[in-house]
């Protein structure tokens, strides 16, 4: 039963990380749904960089940098060129998910160590707890730290305040003063680094290996989840369990021969977004408060 | 500094006795000009030097001049109207004042020292402030963080809402700071707007159209809101096409018409018809009228229409009946919320009843017919809302045209529209009924708002619609727009068409109705003669005194 939690927990991370990355850019008012190429592009460079230099550590940041990097991409189209966000974003998820493949075809059959455990001192000796809380890699507590970084930037500092203001209204934003398309900019990468995080971990702990297509769907539902938690953070958190949750009970109900389709539960993250989108949509008041207004809108500046 | 001047000048004076008299007299008189400066400003600032003062300014899109040689000034709190029509080009100017727009020519001074505004941030710092026509608020957001987003950083959220509070209550604001904007009304989110400016301790104040939006009474707070502050020595630079309201407010108006200044006067001395004569250029006629109508045929009859309440906030319909003849205008005059909404729908057929033998139109029951069968079937409409309703913001001119008179041929031919033809259209009805283009074939958004209005309206008409629809034919046009939608109306109405004009403007329908009907509360009192008829019966009935005396009660 622990080693489930375990894995559930573990599964939950690149989540959590595309998740709150994806939900800044959003909050900001920016959509990419290239978070799947995003991640891959991550992976494939963690994987390398960890293969090469033999330091998991390294292939971390390099993650990162190849996520920012390639929401750089996104974000010359969208912002530099306010081409349609939605068009551009399916376009990144393709090409992410093709340049991956053709960096990582060398690098198919290899296999690197991955992220050490760091066994918290005192605190991972408590029977259970210990084990299911405080004896992880560092990317999983790193991925708790962003969450609530995420969180208090954008609700308690003047960052966070400039962030919703762009996202709820960029005209005014704009009016303000603000600059709509650097605060963008800003967000789409750090968006895009979040994504590259989520996705170096397949690598460097899940599987430590490099598969062609290994995020498998991650960034999809790592979208849906922004929804799902209504772009909250902390509910990214809870939202990621659940969704991981779901992931790792379609492989324990093929192990033990469940008769459910496996379909049927990896339909269910997404059922659960739509219903959570009905809710939101239904109450006026709600959507108002919660999703930014101006999502997927291109901003024209001195119109 | 000239107060300071005449307290020094007094203590010489009261040195030497026999000059002092001279001196008190020089200085009440100072005083009465300056009292009067109040309200007729022109004597007192000459010496000053101008808070802003800009001249020459230019503006063009494309073909279009917005602006063309624009001067201006206005001093320390001082309260100055830029008056004109709609696309008099009034928002280029200030956009380029406020730094959202940078002229193609021309200079800027603040207080007398040459300067380029780079943008709204830095129009800010130099204490310029903007509330605008459509508000520029974060919706998701409390009014503190609304406030916070506009000032510089440093101050905490909580010591700002202290601060909101304390000011909300001196100026009678009324605001509460930890309110998220969606859920406050209109004025009071302008007033959160206004707020936001005065926090920066602006040196100027511009104000784009406040008042379109707001309820006479919400237009009395928000001047004395403007006086207060125009007493603390902030100048208001007041934007506004109701002459009534520059009247009452400013000391000076600066006229624009189609992006030329035609003159800055004080409005003390000027009649609300002499400024419609500079802002619309030539003599405003009375719109000749009320012929009392011939008995002519009656084209739409509607008897006992009833309707239950849509939603929570509106108004049931109670047995309307009415009937509308060949030749005449009839107006459906009532205060805004008394079942106009829904009734246009019903006319429109949007709503339609359950019933049979409600509405006919040459004795045809026409109850269950929908929009286009109806518009088929010789009836133009007009809807309120401009925007979204009669036309479509994100189509062209043209396209908008064509989505009404598709059915009637000559654009479309087997399905195929003929391009030249549907532009051709749209063009003929911007000729014929005065509707100023930025560019060839626009998208709707792109036009003001009068000449939406008067494109919205002429494409009805253009197609001489037996009877003719409309609801606030004029709200929110300027008085040369209105008049000339009104004459198109009449001039229908001669040709033998019907028109039925619902309007909260008691003045238009006394100036060109022929048969008065009053809705309140859902009931529509019987259509009376314009003519004997006075403003206080139908006011009265507007107000529901009389309402129970209706045929249908």
């Amino acid at each position: 039963m622990e080693q489930l939690i375990l894995t559930v927990i573990l599964t939950s991370v690149p989540l959590i990380f595309a998740a709150s990355g994806e939900l800044i850019a959003e909050r900001s008012g920016v959509l990419n749904l290239g978070v799947e190429g995003m991640m891959l592009m991550g992976a494939v460079s963690a994987f390398a960089i960890a293969m090469g230099t033999g330091s998991p550590i390294l292939g971390m940041f390099a993650g990162a940098f190849a996520g920012a990097l390639t929401a750089g991409i996104f974000a010359f189209f969208t912002l530099g060129l306010a081409t349609n966000q939605v068009a551009t974003g399916l376009a990144l998820t393709i090409f992410g998910t093709g340049l991956s493949g053709l960096i990582g075809a060398p690098l198919v059959g290899h296999a690197i160590d991955g992220l050490p455990q760091i066994h918290i001192p005192m605190l991972s000796d408590i029977p259970i707890l210990g084990m299911l809380l405080f004896q992880h890699d560092i990317m999983v507590y790193l991925a708790v730290i962003m969450v609530g970084l995420c969180a208090w930037v954008l609700n308690a500092t003047r960052v966070g305040l400039i962030i919703r203001a762009v996202g709820d209204n960029h005209d005014s934003a704009h009016a303000l003063g603000y600059s709509v398309l650097g605060v963008r900019l800003l967000a789409v990468m750090f968006g895009g680094m979040m994504a590259g995080l989520g996705g170096a971990y397949l690598p460097l702990v899940l599987t430590p290996h490099w598969a062609e297509g290994m995020t498998a769907g991650r960034g999809w539902i790592a979208l849906a989840l922004v929804v799902f938690a209504s772009w909250r953070p902390w509910r990214v958190l809870g939202g990621a369990l659940v969704f991981g949750g779901i992931t790792i009970m379609q492989l324990a109900g093929q192990a033990r021969g469940w008769t459910i389709p496996s379909q049927f539960l990896s339909m269910l993250p997404y059922l659960a977004t739509i219903i959570v989108l009905v809710l939101i949509s239904r109450n006026r008041e709600f959507a108002l408060a919660n999703s930014p207004a101006c999502l997927g809108r291109i901003f024209h500046a001195g119109k | 500094m000239p107060l300071f001047f005449f307290e020094q000048v007094l203590t010489v004076a009261a040195r030497r006795p026999h000059l002092s008299e001279a001196f008190m007299t020089a200085r009440s008189r100072t005083k009465t000009s300056k009292n009067s400066a109040k309200k007729a400003g022109v004597a007192a600032p000459t010496h000053q030097t101008p808070l802003l003062n800009a001249s020459g300014f230019v503006k063009r899109f494309g073909n279009f001049t917005a602006n063309d040689d624009v001067s201006f000034s206005i001093y320390e709190g001082e309260i100055h109207a830029l008056l004109g029509e709609n696309g008099a080009g009034k928002s280029t100017f200030v956009k380029m004042v406020y730094g959202l727009m940078q002229p193609d020519s021309g200079a800027l001074e603040w207080r007398g020292q040459p300067v380029t505004i780079n943008g709204p941030q830095h129009a800010r710092e130099m204490g310029i402030g903007m509330v605008f026509q459509h508000f520029s608020l974060f919706q998701a957001l409390t009014v503190a963080e609304n406030i916070q987003l506009a000032l510089p950083a440093g101050e905490s959220l909580s010591g700002l809402s202290d601060r909101v509070r304390r000011m909300s209550a001196e100026y009678g604001i009324g605001v509460d700071p930890d309110a998220r904007v969606h859920n406050l009304s209109v004025g009071q989110q302008q007033r959160v707007e206004i707020m936001r400016c005065l926090l920066q301790n602006p040196s100027l104040l511009i104000m784009d159209e406040p008042t379109s939006v707001l309820t006479p009474q919400e237009t009395d707070q928000l001047f004395d809101v403007l006086r207060r502050f125009s007493d603390s020595g902030v100048a208001i630079l007041f934007i506004s096409h109701k002459l009534d309201e520059i009247l009452a407010l400013t000391s000076r108006a600066t006229v624009l018409r189609r992006g030329i200044n035609v003159g800055t006067v004080d409005t003390d001395t000027r009649s609300a018809r002499q400024l419609a004569e500079m802002m619309v250029g030539e003599m405003v006629g009375d719109v000749a009228c009320n012929t009392a109508p011939a008995d002519g045929d009656v084209l739409l009859e509607i008897s006992h229409l009833s309707r239950p309440r849509p939603t929570q906030f509106a108004t049931p319909l109670r047995k309307i009946s009415m009937q509308a003849r060949r030749g005449e205008i009839l107006a459906i005059a009532g205060i805004a919320g008394n079942g106009q909404d829904e009734l246009m729908e019903a006319l429109i057929g949007e709503w339609r009843a359950g019933l049979d033998g409600i509405i006919f139109l040459k004795g045809l029951d026409i109850t269950h017919a929908g929009p286009a069968v109806r518009r088929n079937a010789g009836i133009g409409f007009v809807p309120e809302e401009r925007n979204g309703h009669a036309a479509v913001p994100t189509m062209s001119l043209a396209e908008n045209n064509l989505l009404t008179s598709h059915s009637l041929g000559g654009a479309v031919k087997n399905g195929v529209i003929d391009d030249d033809a549907m532009r051709q259209a749209a063009a003929d009805v911007a000729t014929a009924f005065d509707v100023r283009l930025p560019n060839e074939n626009p998208l709707a958004s792109a036009l003001s708002g009068g000449n939406l209005q008067k494109f919205v309206v002429g494409r009805e008409i253009a197609k001489s619609p037996e009877l003719l629809i409309v609801s606030q034919p004029t709200w929110g046009v300027d008085v040369g727009a209105a008049m000339f939608i009104r004459s198109a109306m009449l001039e229908l109405a001669a040709k033998g068409s019907a028109v039925v004009m619902i309007s909260q403007d008691l003045e238009e329908v006394f100036m060109i109705a022929h048969r008065i009907a009053v809705l309140y509360n859902g009931h529509l009192s019987a259509a009376m003669d314009a003519t004997g008829l006075t403003a206080e019966k139908v006011g009265l009935l507007m107000g529901g005194s009389a309402a129970g005396r209706g045929p249908d009660a």
